[in-house]
């Protein structure tokens, strides 16, 4: 189904733009892709349409500008209601529950992954992959409790928590090849090993996530950015 | 629908108060449970055991935790009564970036200028004032940012008026 108006401004390294891009091909809309570079100064369109993070991505609906990949991927889900998947589950409770761990992704896991990425110190680095370790083995626990026996947090289909874990599967594998470690392991986490195959090899996931050695290679590039902009200026 | 409605809360946490005020809001009545954040309860250790923190929501027995989430789920539950997220679906994810925006900047700003001096603390004064800027920005000539009633963002906001 061709649509008119739609647009996602992003990377394609950018897991938070590959949620966007999953919940569009989940429900089979059509969009223009606006590649923004991570590595140049940021573009014009980015900065009019998202002046208070100035961030990635930025999903345009009718020239309306929607910021915030779970917002987006909420929108997304309450504008395309004919198709047969539903990002979030109808009941209230389920719905909470889906929130609770979408959240729990991106406050706790995300920032414990990127402290592991641009560590700088062996010490700093050693904290954040217990943090990340940890917190695998707590959303192996979410897992048991969300899916039901099924496949995917959403139960039979790809629901939002599946969406918010399974973009960083890309940047997962590349920052534990950096660190000599799988940090989703088969012997701590051996449910959401098989979750993540089942994740990556989905119809509307296989094309969005990123080839890992040219996700490696951005990654020193971008790892490197940071730590300059970090560095403390004479 | 009611069913039993228990908040684990303390009553200075202006995110407990969210969830209080959505619930005066749409006078749904509920069990108010004072927390000894020293020395918490076993049952909130047991219904939040990922950030053992308050505000929990208990209904019928089970845990929705995390504020913003709560009032959420109250809102959806308790939808016939004094709705406060807005049904456009525009409207609606402009509400919650706001609401994000709150969480993001308000909260850790205003711990930073309350924990720290010097010029860590006026760096984050500077900041904070923008931000409010913004949310100025955002309300316009509006009563509410909710429009002519209460809203998402107000129920969001308005509790870190007393802090």
């Amino acid at each position: 189904m061709a649509e008119s108006n739609v647009k996602v401004l992003g990377t394609w390294a950018s897991p938070f733009v590959m949620r966007v891009k999953i919940a569009l091909h989940l429900k089979s809309v059509r969009y223009e892709d606006v590649e923004e570079d991570l590595l140049a100064p940021k573009s014009e369109l980015l900065l009019k349409s998202n002046p208070v993070y100035k961030k990635i991505p930025v999903f345009f609906h009718a020239h309306n500008p929607i910021c915030e990949s779970l917002i987006i991927l909420q929108y997304i889900d309450e504008v395309w209601t004919t198709s047969a998947s539903s990002i979030l589950p109808s009941d209230p409770y389920e719905r909470s529950q889906s929130r609770f761990w979408a959240a729990y992704v991106d406050d706790k896991f995300f920032p414990a992954l990127r402290r592991l990425l641009i560590g700088a110190t062996e010490e700093d680095k050693k904290a954040a992959l217990e943090e990340v370790v940890e917190g695998t083995v707590v959303l192996e626990g979410a897992f048991g409790e969300l899916s039901k026996g099924k496949a995917f947090f959403g139960g039979d289909n790809i629901g939002f928590v599946d969406i918010a874990l399974g973009s960083l599967l890309g940047w997962i594998e590349v920052i534990g090849k950096q660190c000599e470690t799988k940090l989703v392991s088969e012997a701590k986490t051996p449910r959401l090993v098989q979750w993540a195959d089942c994740f990556s090899a989905h119809e509307a996931v296989k094309d969005v996530l990123p080839d890992v050695d040219k996700l490696a290679d951005f990654g020193l590039k971008l790892r490197a950015k940071i730590l300059k902009a970090l560095a403390p200026t004479n | 629908m009611a069913g039993e409605l228990v908040l684990l809360d303390f009553w200075p946490s202006p995110f407990g108060m969210r969830s209080r005020i959505a619930l005066a809001e749409k006078g749904i009545p509920y069990e108010y449970r004072e927390e000894d954040l020293r020395n918490k309860s076993d049952l909130l250790l047991q219904m939040n055991p990922v950030h053992k923190k308050i505000p929990v929501l208990i209904h019928n027995g089970k845990p929705v935790c995390e504020s913003v989430i709560q009032v959420q789920y109250i809102d959806e539950v308790w939808h016939d009564k004094a709705p406060l997220i807005p049904s456009d679906p525009y409207q609606r994810a402009v509400a919650r970036f706001w609401v994000d925006f709150i969480d993001k900047k308000i909260y850790e700003l205003g711990s930073k200028i309350w924990k720290t001096k010097g010029e860590e603390q006026a760096n984050a004064k500077k900041e904070f004032i923008e931000c409010l800027k913004l949310l100025e920005g955002e309300l316009g000539d509006k009563t509410y940012f909710g429009g002519e009633s209460l809203g998402y963002v107000d129920v969001a906001l308005v509790p870190f008026y007393s802090w």
